[in-house]
């Protein structure tokens, strides 16, 4: 499965050249508002014809301009969940999530209505009407229509925004199944470094119009060039653990990697689950020894890599078992400990710090 | 005399306008939705145009109106003499003709109403449903349509209520012929032409009060009922 985009178009003096493929399960299309994201996806989706462009979805030319082919929106295959979850009013929830079926080809299978139910978990909101559905509800119903139309790809347009943080909280881990457990590749569009940092298998830097860079989370995340403007303080290093177990106790998980150990409080998943973590370059601190008396739980060691220079702060870079760690400390601090490429040094994280911890299947 | 039991003249009136407002507002139905549908999402040359000849029967004297029905329509008309010739189809000094007026003069009525409920419709709703299969003929049926039903009804009844109550346009197209073309406007003119017809005046002049009272009670009702279907669980 692969999704191939070369698209040209102008809107006032705005204008996109955007081109890119991927073949990653989720790949997000990420940048600052305005930067031109959601009208790549609609052209993908054939609601906004784009002046020139070619669009592949899994072999099938869905627009050529040149050639003048142009599929129409609703013969694409190409399911949508919008921003604002745009159910039909006059609709129940079971007959909104059955709305594709009555136009597909090859409609689903009663076990993949009753795999989406369960998977977004909406079995006792089925004879609701929408406007009795709370927010976050709502967008989990739009993503089961969109589901339930047997898209080739799914499309989602910053589903999160609309929603405040603990809707945001309820329906990542919907999102996260469907990436690990559907085979619909996803092209999801966010301007939020925690998004991208839970969910993308793949990211498209996306910056007036342009695709400045595409790359896995790990290598995009470390680099503030491609931040969005005022989430700068969000860069950081992405990295990948399995959870190695649970102290009920004082209810906090341990997860391990060749990098280190890390502990995290709560209980995030069963033994042997791949987990992903986010470390804000701002939240690490740097010793140059093993600090003892400490409140912090984890410390990561390895040895400084790169150093960068930026005004008052330096970026530090500390190589730990393979893994880049960034580090923002002042060129004070960095001065004081005399530090230099190669010195070996401690990171250390704040546990309570660990925000965006997200599962990862296999 | 009598309040309560009506004259046979004035019965067939009530029962003439009822069913030429009837016909009328069906009728246009179709054709209301489709103009209305046109002119809310189309983008074509000639929209203004369109518009404004939709409109004309709102803002011309019914006179006028019934006048070029009748050049049109009538035993002399292109039309007229179209339908007859190949139908034996005649509006001409029929009840068909009176419901013809009526339509043409409820006509702006209804779109407009209709138009407004087709404009007010979120088209991102429309979006979603072609990014979920359907065509444009599917998004309309499932989508559009239903959305619009209380601008429909309140389009369907206005038309009606116009219709009860035409009279300008009726008399100079179809004129006043007892039990073919004499609606309840028409008998009420006539009474008010001859010497002690005022207490028949007075009546039907309740009676068309309470009619246009009912359809509008009516559509109150009706517009509720979907509002509440739309919007309650």
């Amino acid at each position: 499965m692969s999704i191939e985009i070369a698209i040209k178009h102008q809107l006032g003096a705005f204008a996109i050249d955007a081109k890119f493929a991927s073949a990653g399960r989720l790949t997000v299309l990420f940048g600052a508002s305005g930067a031109g994201k959601s009208t790549i996806i609609n052209t993908i989706a054939g609601l906004t014809q784009p002046n020139e462009g070619r669009i592949i979805v899994d072999g099938a030319v869905l627009l050529d301009t040149a050639k003048g082919i142009d599929i129409a929106a609703h013969q694409r295959r190409i399911g949508y969940v919008f921003q604002e979850p745009r159910l039909f009013p006059h609709l129940s929830v079971a007959q909104n999530l059955s709305y594709g079926k009555w136009f597909a080809r090859e409609p689903v299978q009663s076990r993949q209505l009753a795999h989406v139910i369960a998977l977004l978990g909406l079995g006792k909101l089925m004879s609701r009407m929408p406007n009795s559905l709370s927010g976050g509800e709502k967008q989990r119903v739009a993503i089961g229509r969109a589901l339930l139309s047997n898209p080739k790809l799914l499309l989602m347009d910053e589903p999160l925004a609309a929603l405040d943080q603990p809707r945001k909280t309820e329906i990542m881990p919907y999102i996260e199944s469907l990436r690990d457990e559907t085979n619909i590749p996803i092209i999801y569009v966010s301007h939020s470094v925690a998004e991208v940092a839970r969910l993308a298998t793949d990211i498209a830097i996306i910056a007036n119009g342009k695709v400045m860079a595409t790359g896995a989370p790990h290598e995009i995340m470390q680099r503030p060039d491609f931040m969005p403007l005022g989430e700068s303080d969000e860069v950081g290093s992405v990295l990948t653990m399995a959870v190695a177990s649970y102290n009920p106790d004082f209810d906090m998980t341990l997860i391990s990697s060749p990098v280190g150990e890390i502990q995290i409080p709560g209980r995030v998943g069963e033994i042997g689950k791949s987990v992903r973590l986010r470390l804000r370059a701002r939240d690490i601190i740097i010793a140059t020894q093993k600090p003892k008396g400490l409140s912090a739980l984890n410390v990561l060691s390895g040895k400084i890599s790169s150093m960068e220079n930026n005004g008052p702060l330096v970026m530090v870079k500390i190589d730990c078992a393979g893994s880049p760690v960034l580090a923002r400390i002042t060129r004070q601090s960095a001065v004081a400990l005399k530090l230099k490429i190669q010195m070996p040094v401690c990171a250390i994280v704040k546990t309570a710090s660990l925000d965006a911890v997200g599962k990862f299947g296999a | 005399m009598n309040w309560f039991t009506l004259s046979p003249e004035e019965a067939s009136a009530l029962q003439l306008s009822l069913k030429v407002a009837f016909w009328a507002m069906t009728l246009s139905l179709p054709i209301g939705v489709l103009t209305a549908y046109v002119l809310a999402r189309g983008q074509f040359w000639g929209k203004s145009f369109l518009n404004g000849i939709v409109h004309l029967p709102l803002v011309m004297p019914p006179v006028v109106t019934g006048y070029l029905l009748l050049l049109t329509f009538g035993k002399h008309g292109a039309l007229g003499i179209f339908l007859s010739d190949y139908f034996g189809f005649s509006f001409s000094f029929r009840w068909t003709g009176a419901a013809l007026a009526c339509g043409v003069m409820g006509f702006p009525l209804m779109v407009r109403a209709i138009r407004l409920s087709i404009e007010a419709i979120d088209r991102k709703l429309e979006q979603a449903a072609s990014t979920l299969g359907a065509n444009r003929f599917w998004v309309f049926a499932t989508i559009t349509l239903p959305l619009a039903l209380p601008g429909i009804v309140a389009g369907m009844i206005l038309a009606f209520a116009k219709a009860m109550g035409e009279f300008g346009a009726t008399i100079t197209f179809v004129s006043n012929i007892p039990g073919e073309t004499q609606t309840l406007p028409s008998l009420i003119y006539t009474f008010t032409q001859v010497p002690g017809g005022d207490w028949g005046a007075a009546r039907l002049t309740i009676i068309s009060i309470v009619v246009s009272m009912l359809a509008l009670i009516m559509s109150e009702y009706l517009a509720r009922r979907i509002h509440h279907h739309l919007d309650e669980p």
